[in-house]
Order: C-alpha cells, then sequence, then structure tokens
C-alpha cells in the first residue's frame, strides 16, 4: 500500500488531501490552523485523516506539504540576525543597494527605505579579491579574516552568508571563508552565494543569499519538528516541500536552501490550478486567486504555469524561479477611499485586514471595503461560512454610503464603482501576466478560488473575454491538491555566453549532457529512478548586447539552427521587431521532474440540467444600474449538468459565486461550475 | 510654419460626460501603458544607460498633444509650432535637436521618438519617449564636450524628420544618422527599443477606444486633464503666497575656469495663477553647462512637488499649466541663444530641483528637504583593451539624498526616478576595469536630526590605458543644510598612480589620460541634514559609526561622544551638547558666502576657485 498526503497550512484552516497511488481515491479532511507552531495542525491533522480514512501511519509513502513559513518570517520581520562576510570595499552593498527609489520625480521625499536585511553593523570584509576573468588577484588574507569575525561573534549573529565579487566565476574563496567561519563560530549556519545562486550581479546575488541565512532556523526548526512528530507517529514517509516554482524539494535540501520556500503558497494555488485544468481538459487557464488583502494571479499555458527568475515578498526580491504569480493590492478587505484634493476613487492598497475587518464584520471596521460593497449589492448574503458567521448589512451600507456622499452618486452606484475599480487592478494584473506577454486572454480560461475570487471571477472573465470561468469546487482545499498532485523538481544551470556565431551544436550538447548527469543524479538520490525522471532542456537566449533573455525549450539534438529561428519569432511576438545583431546563448539549464501523482478527480452524481432542488432562497441584487431577481443556491447540492442562469448566487462553506446578468452557469462532471455568457 | 495635422475624417470627438468610475479605469489603465513602455525599452535596449540604469523617458498624450501619462510634461506643442511639415497617419517622427523643439530634450543625446496614434482617420493620440544615447559622435568619447563653445561640437543633432513616413521606413536616414556615433551598434539597438516602446502605448490607446469608444477615451482624458486642473488651483490658493520668494542658489563652475554660475527663482500669486520668474539668473555660458529649460517641462516639476504629499497615486498630467506663468530671460543660462553648446546642462537640471525645493519651502520650513539634487556625475571611459577593441563607458553615478521632514536621506541612492546603478561585476565582465572600493562614505552626509544621505565613494582601477571624463558639480558650493541642519559634504575626484601618489582632478574634465594601474577615487556629494544634530538619538549615532556609515570624529558634530568600543558616553555627550546649542534661527546652512567659499577652496578642496564668470557675449539676463 502507498499513499501520498499534501497538506496546506493556510491562515483560518490547514487543509489536508491523501492520495491512494494505487488506484486514485482521495480522502480531504481539514484543522483549524495553529499560528504559533503550524505544524502542530499539520501533525494533528495527519493524524485525524488517516485516522478516518483508516490508514495506518506506516502506510504512508510521502508527504507533500506547502507551507507559508519562510514567507510569513519575511514579512513578520522574525528572521534570523545575519552576519554577512563581503569582499573588502564591498561593505555597504546592502545599503546601497541598487540606488533606486521607487516611485516617480520626488517620491524620495515621502519613500521610507527599507533597513539592510543583513545588520550594516554585522557585515564584514574578507581581505581578498577574485577578477572578472576568474583569477585571484589576491589571495584570502586568512588572519585578517579571523580578526574581522570576532566582530560577527560580539554582534551574535544567528547564520552567516558570504557574498563575494565575482564568485559566480570562481567560489575558491567562499569556500575558504566559509571553512574559517565554521572554525570560529561553529554551529552557526553558512549559506555561500556560489551555492545559492551562482550567476553575476553582486547585490542580487548578496540578497538572495542572505535571505536564505535570514529564514534558515525558522525553516530549520519547523523541518525538524515535522520530522520528530512524524518519527514519533510512527510513519517513514518521506517529506517533500513545495517550491516557489511549484516543484518539490526533500526536507533536507529545504534545510539548507530554503529561500526556494518563499512563495511555496501561492505556488500550491497554481499547481492546484493546473491539476484542475487537466481534470476540465482546459489547457490554458489565467488563474485569479482573491483573498482578503490581495491577489494572486498567473497564467497556466499547456498546463504549465509560467516561471520567472525573481521572487518577491513584501519589499524583499529575491533571484530564486517562482511561478510567474502577480500580486495586487486588491483583496475582499480594500479600503476604498476619496482623496479630497482630486475626488478620484481610489481601492486599495489599504486594507483593513481581518482586524478590525470590513464594516459588515462587525469587528470594529467602519472604512468602507470591496466586501461591504459585495454586501450592499446583494452578491454576498448574508449565510456566509455556513451561518455560523453573521454579516452585519446596516454597517456595510453606512460604510459605503460615506463614498457616494463624497463622489454624489447613490448608494449602489458607489458600491458598484468600489466593484470596478477593484476588478480593473485585478484586470491590469491579469493583463500583465497574459497581453503583455504576447499572449491574447481570448485563448484562455479564467479560474478564479480563493476567499473572494469566485464573487469577481465572472466579471474578470468578462473583462479578459476569458472564457470560461472555472470555479472548483472547494477552492479553499485547491492548494492541497497541488501539494499532493505535483512532482519532485531538480533543475541546475550554468552560463554559457558565447555568440551563436561563436560556437557549434557539439559545444552545447556537451554542456547539455553534463547539467543532465547533474540533475539526474541529484534527483536519484531523492529516490526517483532515472527511468522515472522527465527532463527538459531550456536555454536562455538574446541578442548580443541586451540584458535580458528569453528561455526557450531546446529538447536534446534540436540544434541551434532551430533555436534561433524560434527566438527570433518570440522576440518579434514579444517585442515587435528583430535585430541583425548575433544572438547569444546565455545559460543552459536542465529540471528533471519526478513522477506524476496517479490522481483522478472525483466526479459527482449526474442530474437532469435543473438546479431547483439547491435552491436555497429567493434573493435581490444590484446589478446593471437596477435591482434584480436573483437565487441563491447551495452548491453541495448541484448535480452534474445542472444549468444556472444568471443572475445568481452560490454559496458553500467556505467562498460565494457570483453569476452575472447574462451568464449561466453549468455544472461538470467533477463538480466545477463554469460560467459562460449565455449567448455562446 | 506650424505642423499641419492630416486627418481622413475631419469630424471632432464628441464630448461626453464621463461618470467618476470609467474615469479612474481609464486613468489606471493608462498608468498600465506607462510601465508597459519602459518595460518594452529595457528589455530591448542595449546602451547600459538605458538598459542598466534606466535613463529614458515614458509620454502618452492626448491628440492635442497633452501629457496624460509621463514625467516631465508634454513637449509636442513645442514641436508642433516648431515643425514645418505634415503630420499623417502612419508616420513616426524622430528628433535630438534641443533648438527645434524649445528645449523640450535638453541636450542632443537624448533621441525623442514621436509617434501620432490614428484612428478611424482622426488623430486620438501621441505616445512618445526619449532615451539618452551613449554616444552621438562630436569631439569626445561621449559626445559631452565640457569645453564645447557650439553644439556643433556635440555630435550628431536630428531635426524633427520622419523615421516613417506613412509606413514607410526610412532606411537611408538611419544609416547616414547611425554613421556619425562611435556606438552603432547601441543606437541602432537603443532606436528600435524606443520605437517599439512608442507602438506598444499606442496599441494600448488603440485598445481602450476599443472598449470605451472614441469619444469616452478622449473625453475621459480632458476629464483627466480638468481633475489635475482642479486639484492644482485648490493646492496653489491655499498654500501659495501673493508676497513674492525667492532662492538662488549655483552651478559650481563651467569647467573652463569660470563660476559659480547663479540661478534665481522668484515665485509669487496672482489670483489662482503662480508666477515663476527667473530673472536674476546669469546669463548663458561660453562652454556647455547651459540648460535649455521648456516652460512646460518646468511647469511639470513645480506640479510635481506641489502634489506629491497630498495624493501621491495621482497621475500626473498637463491639465493645470495654465495656472503657472513661468518667465525665462533670453540669452540666460537657463535660456541660452542657438547655437550654444548645452550638452553638459546636467548640473543645472539638477540644481532646479534644489531651487524648487528652497523656493517652495520657505514658508514652511516644516515641509522643507534639505540639498542634494547636485547633479548626474557621469563618468565616462575610453579606449582600446588588449585585442585592440573599442570600448566606451558612460556610467551616471548617485550621491547622498537630502535629510527630510520624515527621515533621514538614503545614502548613495538616486533622486531620479527609475535610475540604477550598474551592477560592478557587470562592469567587470565587459569592460576593462575592476572596482576596487564601492561604499557609502561616511560622515559625508550632512548632520542634522535627520543625517542627509552620505555620498559615494567609487574606487575605479584601470586594466587599460585610456581616457577619461568627469561630468560632476556640487564640489565648490555645499549641498545645504535646513532647519538647523548642516551642509552635506562636497564631491572630489582622485587620480591615484601606481606609485601611490594621488592629484585631486576637476570635477569637469575631458581627455584625461588614465594607464593601467592608476586608480580614480570617484566621490559624491552628500545630502544635506534635517534640523538640529544635537536633537538626534546619540544611540543612533553610535550604532551608525559602527555600520561604518559614520565616524567618531564625525560624531562631534552631533554633540556626541563616542568610545573607542563605539559606545555612547554619556556624560561626555552631555558636556559636548550643552555647549552646543544651536545659537541661530536661519532656515538655510549654505556652509559660508561664496566669497568665504572661495578663500578656502584651495585649503578645502585640493583645487583653485573658480574665476568669477565673464559674459564674452552680448547675451546679458534681463536684469
Amino acid at each position: 500500500m502507498s499513499y501520498r498526503l499534501g497538506v496546506d497550512v493556510g491562515g483560518t484552516f490547514t487543509d489536508l488531501l491523501v492520495i491512494d497511488e494505487v488506484n486514485g481515491r482521495t480522502y480531504r479532511d481539514k484543522v483549524p490552523s495553529t499560528p504559533h507552531d503550524p505544524s502542530e495542525a499539520v501533525i494533528a491533522g495527519a493524524r485525524q485523516i488517516c485516522g478516518h480514512a483508516g490508514i495506518a501511519p506506516n502506510e504512508l509513502a510521502l508527504f507533500l506539504h506547502g507551507t507559508t513559513v519562510a514567507t510569513n518570517a519575511v514579512l513578520e520581520h522574525k528572521i534570523a540576525k545575519v552576519g554577512l562576510i563581503v569582499t573588502e570595499g564591498y561593505r555597504h552593498i546592502l545599503q546601497i543597494a541598487r540606488s533606486l527609489v521607487p516611485g516617480g520625480l520626488a517620491a524620495w521625499i515621502v519613500w521610507p527605505k527599507p533597513e539592510p536585511m543583513a545588520p550594516l553593523e554585522a557585515t564584514i570584509e574578507a581581505p581578498e579579491r577574485i577578477g572578472a576573468d576568474g583569477a585571484v588577484v589576491r589571495p584570502l588574507d586568512e588572519a585578517g579574516l579571523r580578526a574581522n569575525i570576532a566582530r560577527l561573534r560580539e554582534e551574535g549573529v544567528e547564520a552567516v552568508t558570504i557574498c563575494l565579487m565575482n564568485s559566480y566565476l570562481n567560489d575558491t574563496h567562499e569556500r575558504l571563508v566559509a571553512g574559517i567561519v565554521a572554525e570560529e563560530l561553529p554551529d552557526i549556519p553558512v549559506s555561500l552565494s556560489a551555492d545559492i545562486l551562482p550567476e553575476m550581479q553582486e547585490y542580487e546575488r548578496a540578497l538572495t543569499t542572505v535571505a536564505n541565512s535570514a529564514v534558515r532556523p525558522t525553516v530549520s526548526r519547523y523541518v525538524g519538528n515535522l520530522e520528530r512528530e512524524l518519527h514519533n507517529w510512527g510513519s517513514d514517509a518521506k517529506l517533500s516541500l513545495l517550491r516557489s516554482d511549484g516543484g518539490l524539494m526533500s526536507a533536507e535540501k529545504s534545510r539548507s536552501a530554503p529561500v526556494n520556500l518563499l512563495m511555496s503558497g501561492p505556488a500550491g494555488g497554481v499547481a492546484g490550478a493546473v491539476w484542475v485544468a487537466r481534470s476540465a481538459g482546459t489547457p490554458n487557464v489565467l488563474t485569479l486567486d482573491m483573498g482578503g488583502t490581495s491577489t494572486d494571479v498567473a497564467l497556466i499555458e499547456n498546463y504549465q504555469a509560467r516561471l520567472r527568475r525573481e521572487t518577491s515578498v513584501g519589499h524583499l526580491t529575491v533571484r530564486a524561479s517562482s511561478l510567474d504569480v502577480k500580486t495586487v493590492g486588491a483583496g475582499g478587505g480594500s479600503i476604498a477611499a476619496v482623496p479630497e484634493l482630486t475626488r478620484a476613487l481610489r481601492v486599495g492598497p489599504q486594507s483593513a485586514g481581518a482586524v478590525p475587518g470590513p464594516a459588515a464584520y462587525g469587528r470594529g471596521g467602519e472604512l468602507p471595503t470591496v466586501t461591504d460593497a459585495n454586501v450592499v449589492l446583494g452578491y454576498l448574503p448574508e449565510n456566509l461560512l455556513g451561518g455560523s458567521f453573521k454579516l452585519d448589512r446596516e454597517a456595510s451600507r453606512r460604510a459605503v454610503q460615506t463614498i457616494a456622499d463624497a463622489l454624489g452618486l447613490s448608494l449602489m452606484e458607489a458600491a458598484a464603482g468600489i466593484i470596478s475599480i477593484v476588478n480593473e487592478t485585478m484586470f491590469g494584473a491579469l493583463r500583465l501576466v497574459s497581453v503583455q506577454q504576447g499572449y491574447d486572454p481570448r485563448d484562455f480560461a479564467l479560474m478564479a478560488f480563493g476567499g473572494a475570487g469566485p464573487l469577481h471571477g465572472n466579471a474578470m472573465g468578462a473583462l479578459m473575454q476569458s472564457w470560461p470561468v472555472i470555479i472548483p469546487p472547494s477552492p479553499g482545499i485547491l492548494c492541497a491538491y497541488g501539494d499532493a498532485t505535483t512532482r519532485l523538481r531538480v533543475d541546475a544551470q550554468r552560463s554559457f555566453n558565447k555568440l551563436v556565431t561563436q560556437t557549434g551544436d557539439d559545444d552545447v550538447d556537451a554542456v547539455i549532457d553534463e547539467v543532465t548527469a547533474q540533475v539526474t543524479a541529484e534527483l536519484a538520490a531523492e529516490g526517483v529512478a532515472p527511468e522515472d525522471q522527465e527532463l527538459r532542456i531550456e536555454i536562455d537566449v538574446r541578442y548580443s548586447g541586451q540584458a535580458f533573455e528569453v528561455p526557450l525549450e531546446s529538447p536534446r539534438g534540436s540544434g541551434i539552427a532551430d533555436l534561433v529561428r524560434r527566438f527570433d519569432e518570440e522576440h518579434k511576438r514579444l517585442f515587435t521587431f528583430n535585430l541583425s545583431a548575433p544572438q547569444e546563448l546565455v545559460n543552459v539549464r536542465v529540471v528533471a521532474h519526478g513522477k506524476a501523482a496517479n490522481v483522478a478527480a472525483q466526479t459527482i452524481e449526474r442530474g437532469n440540467g435543473d438546479p431547483s432542488s439547491a435552491k436555497l432562497r429567493d434573493h435581490s441584487v444590484w446589478m446593471e444600474g437596477a435591482e434584480r431577481e436573483a437565487v441563491i443556491y447551495d452548491r453541495s447540492k448541484l448535480r452534474a449538468g445542472d444549468v444556472i442562469p444568471g443572475p445568481a448566487v452560490i454559496t458553500e462553506m467556505d467562498s460565494t459565486t457570483l453569476v452575472l446578468i447574462g451568464h449561466v452557469a453549468r455544472v461538470d462532471d467533477y463538480a466545477n461550475i463554469l460560467i459562460t455568457p449565455e449567448k455562446n | 510654419m506650424p505642423a499641419r495635422i492630416v486627418q481622413q475624417n475631419q469630424s471632432p470627438f464628441a464630448l461626453v460626460s464621463i461618470d467618476p468610475v470609467t474615469l479612474d479605469i481609464i486613468e489606471n489603465a493608462l498608468r498600465n501603458a506607462r510601465i508597459e513602455m519602459d518595460a518594452t525599452l529595457v528589455r530591448t535596449a542595449m546602451s547600459p544607460g538605458i538598459r542598466e540604469q534606466g535613463d529614458a523617458f515614458p509620454l502618452i498624450a492626448n491628440h492635442e498633444g497633452k501629457m496624460i501619462v509621463g514625467q516631465f510634461g508634454s513637449f509636442i506643442d513645442g514641436f508642433l509650432r516648431a515643425y514645418d511639415g505634415t503630420i499623417e497617419e502612419g508616420d513616426m517622427i524622430f528628433l535630438s535637436d534641443p533648438y527645434s523643439c524649445e528645449g523640450a530634450i535638453s541636450h542632443a543625446n537624448d533621441w525623442l521618438v514621436l509617434l501620432p496614434v490614428y484612428r478611424n482617420g482622426r488623430l486620438v493620440a501621441w505616445t512618445a519617449m526619449f532615451g539618452h544615447q551613449s554616444d552621438i559622435g562630436g569631439k569626445v568619447a561621449g559626445s559631452m564636450p565640457i569645453d564645447a563653445h557650439a553644439i556643433f561640437e556635440e555630435g550628431v543633432r536630428i531635426p524633427p524628420v520622419k523615421i516613417y513616413a506613412k509606413g514607410e521606413y526610412n532606411q537611408d536616414l538611419v544609416k547616414l544618422i547611425m554613421h556619425q556615433t562611435r556606438k552603432p551598434d547601441w543606437c541602432a539597438a537603443d532606436l528600435n527599443a524606443l520605437i517599439a516602446s512608442c507602438r506598444v502605448a499606442a496599441r494600448r490607446v488603440d485598445e481602450m477606444c476599443a472598449r470605451f469608444g472614441d469619444d469616452v477615451y478622449v473625453s475621459a482624458t480632458q476629464a483627466l486633464l480638468e481633475r489635475n486642473y482642479r486639484a492644482m488651483k485648490t493646492l496653489i490658493e491655499s498654500s501659495v503666497s501673493t508676497d513674492t520668494v525667492s532662492f538662488e542658489d549655483y552651478v559650481c563652475d563651467d569647467g573652463v575656469g569660470y563660476g559659480p554660475y547663479k540661478i534665481k527663482c522668484s515665485m509669487r500669486r496672482e489670483g489662482s495663477k503662480v508666477i515663476l520668474d527667473f530673472t536674476g539668473t546669469d546669463p548663458q555660458s561660453d562652454a556647455s553647462i547651459n540648460f535649455y529649460l521648456n516652460e512646460n517641462m518646468f511647469k511639470m516639476f513645480f506640479g510635481i512637488y506641489m502634489i506629491m504629499v497630498f495624493d501621491p497615486q495621482i497621475m500626473f498630467n498637463d491639465g493645470f499649466y495654465d495656472l503657472i506663468e513661468v518667465n525665462i530671460p533670453e540669452g540666460s543660462l537657463l535660456k541660452p541663444r542657438y547655437p550654444a553648446a548645452l550638452s553638459g546642462r546636467t548640473h543645472a537640471l539638477g540644481r532646479i530641483f534644489d531651487i524648487l525645493g528652497g523656493l517652495l519651502g520657505q514658508r514652511t520650513p516644516e515641509f522643507l528637504c534639505a540639498a542634494g539634487f547636485s547633479s548626474s556625475p557621469h563618468l565616462m571611459y575610453s579606449g582600446r583593451d588588449k585585442h585592440g577593441d573599442w570600448f566606451q563607458l558612460f556610467q551616471i553615478g548617485f550621491g547622498g539624498i537630502p535629510g527630510k521632514p520624515f527621515g533621514d536621506g538614503p545614502d548613495g541612492h538616486s533622486l531620479w526616478p527609475g535610475f540604477t546603478n550598474v551592477p560592478n561585476e557587470f562592469l567587470e565582465r565587459y569592460f576593462p576595469l575592476r572596482i576596487e572600493r564601492y561604499e557609502a562614505l561616511a560622515d559625508s552626509g550632512g548632520a542634522g536630526r535627520f543625517r542627509g544621505g552620505n555620498g559615494i565613494l567609487m574606487s575605479y582601477r584601470f586594466l587599460a590605458d585610456g581616457s577619461v571624463s568627469i561630468h560632476d558639480d556640487r564640489w565648490f558650493t555645499h549641498p545645504w543644510g535646513v532647519n538647523g541642519g548642516k551642509p552635506g559634504q562636497r564631491a572630489r575626484k582622485i587620480l591615484e598612480k601606481a606609485d601611490g601618489t594621488k592629484t585631486v582632478v576637476s570635477n569637469k574634465l575631458d581627455n584625461l589620460a588614465v594607464e593601467e594601474g592608476d586608480i580614480l577615487h570617484f566621490i559624491t556629494w552628500g545630502g544635506g541634514g534635517w534640523g538640529d544634530p544635537l536633537e538626534r538619538d546619540p544611540a543612533l549615532v553610535a550604532r551608525e559609526c559602527r555600520q561604518g556609515l559614520v565616524t567618531r570624529e564625525g560624531a562631534q558634530a552631533y554633540g556626541v561622544v563616542v568610545t573607542e568600543a563605539l559606545a555612547v558616553d554619556e556624560a561626555a555627550t552631555a558636556e559636548l551638547r550643552a555647549s552646543m546649542r544651536r545659537d541661530t534661527n536661519d532656515v538655510f546652512d549654505f556652509g559660508g558666502t561664496i566669497e568665504a567659499l572661495r578663500e578656502r577652496c584651495q585649503a578645502e578642496t585640493g583645487l583653485p576657485p573658480p574665476c568669477p564668470p565673464v559674459w564674452h557675449h552680448q547675451a546679458m539676463a534681463a536684469e
């Protein structure tokens, strides 16, 4: 017997999903989260779901886990005190950063510069220098370094990062320094920039490696707790964590390179969306994960989410691969305001958060939020969260009325305006991942999830002209599906940096073989036999002299000529022109994936198309400038094939779906709600 | 003859009323289009000045040429007044001559592309982008000869021409221009990037028109202009006095031995209108530090400084221009007569912002920032490497940001929007040099309750013989402090030879021969301090000593005595502070009069003071 367990920790609930690897059967469960130590709920949930499903702990083969432990450590600044060792002359590398002041002209007047992630008083210099050709310009002065390390001891650093100039070409000095640190500061974890990010650009390399050090003790403690508790429970399941790029990494690797976990949370949602897209048979999907304070959007093409070479959390942007998820400060809790001077309607990025929350929650919030606008318009009926949670409709009306008064609009017009503005913000984010990358949104479906996504999904589909709009079942548990169904992933890359005029297919193939051997061995060490591995080879191409590369897939043996032709096509699609400059092959990258889970989505009973047995009650909503008759349905009672004309509201425990006038919702065999315009 | 706009469809746009929500949606979409312009440019340009540092400026204007989104205000009306020709569908205009667009771009290194956007036979919008080219030919590498006496010495100068005429690309024109530069590869790619960026924005405008209707879109741009007008009117009436206030500051020298040059601006309100008058500014220079200041651009700078604090999300546009009148005397440093040289205009451009700050803040010192907008320090290094290949570096540096009412000025950051430094590993990989030191120079920021940002010390070790040009300012005058804050330290450049001898070199020079192994210490200015330094927390001063941002000696300026172990000596600090109580209520601290600076110049800077300017030409400022 072999089972895999996916666990996703959310702010309120920890979701669990067990999959029988033999027959694909699934079991779902959720337990309240334990924010003080998330591993408590994880283990409690694991025991509970296995108990209910009758699975013994030793039958679990894989324990797959998406976690926001690293993300929260950064956002809440509960990070380790990091000592940073840099090349002599570069002590202020994090202080000067890239010299950029975000915003327009005069933004410097109001910009609060964040403090460096590794304190300057704990940044020391190593007397040494490597040149831009990789040669040693000045050998490491060991005695001088040891004297400087005394400073780190005085400062009581909890982790150390080493980032020396040009170490991406020659890492011997970084390793020498690491050896000395190990002697001088035993038991302090050390991260090397040459291990974490062997790439040009000293500031980004330093910052990324510092971020790694900063979350390392927290992640290490967390993973250690989980492993210990799993062991105590009697399970020897292999623990893997979901990386920001949607792949899985072993627990052991995650303890040394946790910077790859910073976007583990959103990656779970996108990975889950990929899985739903497969069951719904829609290879191209835009995802809209709308929560209380922010919304994440991403683009999935042919069942693959786009990747980017950066990860951003709060003010921090590091150079670690992540799914190309754009986040905007627009969510259910986003506050609407009208600045006195310009009389413009602004929504967000300020958020009422969970406390005091929207006025409707009755927790002391008085400012109008997106949720309040939804309540006023009737889109969010009172029995949110299965009736256990009352909404204060009057409070919402009072709050939104302040906007109406400031703009000289009626209450309903103001509420509809707030919804339009927040939708427009999300529209901008969706365009960033689609139109701006040269994709036509009409070729994509739109999948809406997260607490508020299903309320806004239909409207976003209309703005993007992306149909159908897919609302997956239990939008809250989507992340756990992602955790459980994604695959182990290992990747590695080499700088190649040769013009196509200066190299040949043999040179390229030799590098591909070398990198392939490395990733294959690494994934084999994680327990995936080479024959079960799937390889993807990518080469980054640009015109000589450009700063940005276009990554292109390049299967072994496909040849440079074909690659160059495809690059020219892609460049034209993205930027409307080609150049006569020769193309440069910048990086060669190989990604190895493990086996996918054998898991099919569960089907629901088929009905006769009439949803009336799921009807809860009649209702009225404000839509397109008038009060409209609508019906509220209970999602759990809907059957496959049911057809629901808009306007309608469909409720379930963790979310509410809104179907707009002129649109129709259909339920498919897997309980997905698919919304399309009526005329289609 | 002004430009003649040819439209197949002559019917005027119908002005329709726009509900506030649609208006905000269109505003948002325009903002996104502008972000997309920047992204396209940076991803496809090749010169490090644009692709790494971001020295480029986008614009989307309405059909009348008024800026709806952008940074520096619209220059299209000036261009239309001066352009003798037709504008037709499928045209694209290319230009670089400041004298042909009323100074919309201020030196010939900036290449400007203008795209009229047509829809259904009517002009609905303009998109434009300009970017700084690293080399456009002329007498020195980098094309900014300090000693130029006329614009003819500053490289290729492009009058408004059609790079596309009715959709037809003018290959020969581009070939002719590229033939004039030392870096045709960079220029060609950057020009393509400017074009691609304009096209992206044009496509977005077209989509918006399709989504909302042409009339709605055009009416919305009108409403956005009006929104800015209303906001600015309220602001002006409530915060600008009818009494005249004035402020003056200086560009240190002209690079050929004369200086400082005074820039003076006065401000007063008449009704709802602000009058900004540069009378009292020195006459134009014989050398290249002249700055042809476009009046509209200055209106935009003024507007942005006024409104920043009140609605930071607002999208600035040209709507408020009628509320502001700018008077710049002909023949002055800010409106030189053709064919005055213009390439070194960066110093006066930077100084304009310090002047604006000083002018606006005088009545409300609590909102006043210190000085620090020195200039954009440039370094050019060119020659042939060991393989005999030509190399040419153009790099923009940064100083310290001024102390401000909301806190310290950041160390070594850019006051220009969107500008970044170049990674040193990138420099070392592609140019024969090594950066041996790159740090925020301790004590260079002026002391204050909120400290001025430190300048940067960047030590270039040259690995090939070559030639260096330097453009910097604030080496003679200080970035001033305010409300008791001290002035920041001044810029310095030191050439260190292989044998260890050090020479202070000028902050404006061309053709400095450097040899393999030489080190150039390129030191930029620190920002001025804000508020009484004695009010700064002593623990913070000691912490900054441990951070290498302030020295133990520098801590004395805050009245703080720091022990050898870099902790606060409480007793000694109390004593020192008691002896230092502030005895003046002057708002500004310039670090001395011009006469005093002149006297101390050689001793303090290692350089002789500049000679008072003599005006060789008839052009005189209208005093």
